[in-house]
């Protein structure tokens, strides 16, 4: 039997109790999260996967911190367009089934995509990225008409 | 055959720290099972793997560098990783090895000699 994507069909049982241990972590999660974003991660239940994302904002740049493990850097593409930053990529099967059998695949593989509207504006060509620990952390400064302004009073 | 991916179900109750449940892939290769577990932003050093009483423990922390800044949306958990499986019989615990790669903890499970299939020769 082949297994390509996200779950293998023999493996009934443990999805169950699988299930089970994660919706106790997604109960535990829902009341720690704004709801918004409590209705944000139900989405992927139907829609593949869309990796967890923090957004961080200080006074000249926002940083997006995606979770992405196991990954290579050079198949993830981070894209700007309108206000929105996209990060999307392709998790293959590492190993070349050779006399490998599955028995449990909960991790996805497979393309992922996600997007987050940044709040203000940001300088698409000072965007940088890095990606360590499974962590992909990515740096937007502001466009010079977001950065917050000191007036003086003369 | 497959105890491997019998998990242990342990109740958390009681358990002064609260963890939560990466998800994990079995996989059964030539001579014995490969086992990777998802935990971003676990380093080697906050890995902590142990076998005791025929199970198998995989604790990740994670040792983030602070990321300067207010955060305005939050998707991450911030508990660490946990994960408990039985051990096959067949699987040589002193022969466990793992690695830790961009956040996927890769433990290769060897089966022990003496299960291996093994050819005889007439004499």
């Amino acid at each position: 039997m082949n297994l390509i994507r996200y779950q293998a069909p023999n493996s009934t049982p443990w999805l169950a109790l699988d299930r089970w241990s994660n919706l106790r972590d997604e109960l535990n999660s829902f009341f720690d999260m704004p709801l918004w974003s409590g209705f944000g991660r139900t989405e992927q239940l139907f829609t593949g996967w869309s990796p967890a994302l923090d957004l961080y904002e200080s006074g000249d740049h926002f940083v997006a911190v995606v979770e992405l493990p196991g990954m290579r850097k050079d198949v993830i593409d981070i894209s700007l367009h309108d206000g929105t930053l996209t990060i999307s990529g392709e998790r293959k099967r590492e190993s070349n089934n050779n006399g490998e059998t599955s028995q449990r695949t909960e991790r996805y593989i497979g393309t992922f995509r996600r997007s987050i509207a940044l709040p203000t504006r940001v300088d698409p060509s000072k965007v940088t990225a890095t990606y360590q620990d499974g962590i992909l952390k990515v740096t937007l400064p502001k466009a010079e008409e977001a950065k917050p302004k000191q007036i003086q009073v003369s | 055959m497959n105890t491997l991916t019998r998990e242990t179900l342990k109740s958390d109750r009681g358990q002064a720290e609260p963890f939560i449940t990466p998800p994990a892939s079995v996989a059964e290769i030539a001579d014995g099972y490969m086992l990777e577990i998802e935990m971003p932003g676990v380093k080697k050093e906050g890995l902590e793997i142990s076998v005791e009483n025929n199970e198998l423990t995989i604790i990740g922390r994670r040792s983030l560098p602070a990321t300067e800044g207010t955060l305005i949306h939050r998707e991450s958990r911030p508990e660490n990783f946990r994960r408990v499986f039985e051990l096959d019989p067949s699987i040589d615990a002193n022969k466990i090895s793992a690695k830790i790669d961009q956040g996927l903890v890769t433990l290769t499970l060897p089966k022990a000699d003496h299960v291996k299939p093994r050819k005889i020769t007439v004499s």
